[in-house]
């Protein structure tokens, strides 16, 4: 929670996406604690480890400083603050008052990545093979995307 | 033991604080960190009903959103790129070509 | 075990398995400067002690009293943190590696390994992830081009074998049917064929694997042949070049670990982990197996050794279509056709 405090605070955004990465650290520690230890190391492999990686490698080159102030809005801030509190405090109360007393133990679901890998291959087979083409599709995109508009086009292999 | 209801509050700050940083940042990649942000709190609203109702559904849900939120984070990025190379700023109040 | 005892033990063994690390790290520094040194006909450094022994502890010293300088453009607490993310990343990475089979101490019986997660094998790749970090904000806070852009280049190298690194491990995987390193040594016991061991480069078929991590390793660790982000000749010294005294030493402990945790995982994992013959007294039965992984993690860092005195170094751009075009196809088609022989099998 600190850590996602810290993103809104901070004016660089390399700063923004280290707290980020404190963000889904302690997630993936959270993760742990309900049990689920695959989904934890993925966490830390593919969010933490690669996808933040990319974002601090776009942030280093395309070297942006720091944020500029905004103009803020009075009536925004007259509203906004006392709203979200009232409307965070609701929905905590909500919560608590529907939730009873049903806790959650430690480690209260295993789970093994055996068992998930069986449910992904055969309940949840479709989703899976759609994702790897919307992964494939993506990969194109970010090619096409970013390379450079004129050398890139009509070059010869080499 | 503890309750479920805490680990749904956590959720719902995570959302908001993306949400917030959404809506007030002005630097298009803090804007986006902010919808990672949102997605993180929703997979652990997920992780955490799982434990709660034992059905491994939860957790393999959340793979998905890992496998979207990282084809849309370099999608994005690209994106980004692009437009930092056209435009040179990274500040979205900056980038109002269409605005009447 | 009680709890108590639990606390004690592993206290003990974190503290054992850090002090045997840094150690080695050291002693890895010696090696290769001895090796190296012959290699180019020459002696390596023989002056301090018998053959040069205590040179590590000469190096360490003068990295101590060295000046701590820290230029005043740096981006301060990132710099600092740098280096320190670097070296914790390498050196987790020993929790999960098991060294040994069980020692019975008294009535405690006691794993030759500080945890036994049933993920182990994914918590050494994620660390792998996590130490790209290291790199990558060493580069951006030292303010200067040269360490941009090699702190760049290395982080995208690092991420880019880290994927052929994690497929090719897959493949052992499927043999043995478990993420903990231990259930897949224990999977590489006995012999077939009256005296061959069934290790996962003979048996398990993975030969291709081994070669893939193998290069992986090499790239992951930047290692030559892959080493253009830190060489002297090219960008000064890359991400590391307005680094001085401790700072440095970190890097340099922190490369060195990850050359030891890797060997550790290629000799856990294809070369058989710790199995060899046994005899003798009980004592001397729980200590062989040790000796044995540790002659496999000494010939896997040789080797390491071997090929940088021997290859000169790619161009980055042949570094990365050598990762992606052709380490990714071999280590997804590795992958296919052991899941294809694995089915047939069962």
């Amino acid at each position: 929670m600190a850590g996602a405090v810290n993103l809104l605070a901070q004016r660089h955004p390399i700063n923004s996406a280290l707290s980020l990465v404190v963000v889904m650290g302690s997630l993936a520690v959270e993760y742990l604690l309900l049990g689920a230890e695959f989904v934890a190391a993925v966490q830390v492999i593919v969010y933490a480890g690669a996808i933040m990686v990319l974002f601090v490698f776009v942030i280093m080159l395309l070297n942006a400083g720091e944020e500029a102030r905004t103009k803020g809005s009075k009536v925004a801030l007259l509203f906004g603050v006392p709203g979200m509190l009232v409307g965070s405090i609701l929905m905590g109360w909500v919560l608590i008052e529907r939730s009873g007393d049903k806790a959650v133990p430690a480690g209260a679901l295993p789970g093994a990545p055996k068992l998930i890998g069986w449910l992904l291959f055969h309940d949840f087979l479709l989703p899976f093979e759609v994702t790897s083409i919307l992964v494939l599709i993506a990969i194109m995109g970010a090619v096409v995307l970013a390379s450079h508009p004129d050398t890139d086009q009509g070059k010869k292999e080499r | 033991m503890v309750p479920i209801s805490y680990y749904l509050i956590l959720s719902g700050i995570l959302f908001a604080c993306g949400v917030t940083g959404f809506l007030i940042k002005r630097n298009i990649i803090s804007i986006f960190m902010s919808i990672e942000l949102m997605l993180n709190g929703v997979n652990l609203s997920f992780v955490a009903f799982a434990a709660q109702w034992h059905a491994l559904s939860g957790q393999v849900f959340v793979f998905f959103v890992m496998v979207v939120a990282a084809a849309e984070a370099a999608v994005g990025l690209a994106i980004i790129i692009s437009v930092y190379r056209t435009r040179e700023t990274l500040n979205v109040d900056q980038v109002d070509l269409l605005k009447l | 075990m009680n709890i108590t005892a639990f606390i004690i033990v592993s206290v003990i063994k974190t503290v054992l398995a850090l002090f045997v690390l840094l150690t080695a790290v050291a002693y890895t520094v010696w090696l290769e400067r001895k090796v190296v040194g012959h290699m180019q006909n020459r002696w390596g450094p023989t002056r301090v002690g018998p053959f040069g022994l205590l040179q590590p502890l000469a190096d360490g010293v003068k990295f101590l009293f060295k000046e701590d300088l820290t230029p005043p453009h740096v981006n301060k607490p990132l710099y600092i943190a740098a280096p320190m993310i670097a070296v914790v990343f390498a050196l987790t990475s020993i929790a999960v590696v098991p060294i040994g089979n069980w020692v019975k101490i008294g009535s405690l019986h006691i794993p030759l390994q500080i945890t036994d997660v049933n993920i182990g094998l994914l918590i050494i790749l994620g660390v792998t992830s996590l130490g790209v970090y290291g790199v990558a904000l060493a580069g951006w806070s030292s303010n200067s081009k040269y360490s941009l852009l090699g702190g760049l280049r290395a982080s995208a190298q690092m991420v880019s074998y880290e994927i052929s690194l994690g497929l090719s491990l897959v493949g052992v995987l499927m043999l043995a049917g478990s993420l903990s390193l231990r259930d897949i040594v224990d999977a590489q016991s006995g012999v077939f064929w009256g005296f061959i061991p069934k290790w996962n480069i003979f048996y398990g078929g993975q030969f291709i694997a081994f070669f893939i991590y193998l290069m992986s390793a090499y790239a992951e660790t930047n290692r030559i042949p892959f080493d253009l982000p830190e060489a002297e000749t090219e960008l000064v010294a890359g991400y590391h070049t307005e680094y001085s005294a401790m700072k440095f030493a970190m890097f340099f402990m922190a490369e060195y670990a990850n050359m030891i945790t890797v060997a550790a995982v290629a000799s856990l994992l294809f070369l058989g982990g710790w199995h060899g013959p046994t005899f003798g007294p009980p004592l001397i039965r729980a200590v062989l197996p040790v000796f044995w992984l540790v002659l496999r993690i000494f010939l896997f860092l040789f080797v390491y050794i071997w090929v940088r005195g021997t290859l000169p170094r790619f161009r980055y751009d042949q570094l990365m279509a050598f990762g992606w075009k052709f380490l990714l196809p071999s280590a997804i088609a590795n992958l296919v056709i052991t899941a294809l022989v694995v089915a047939i099998r069962s």
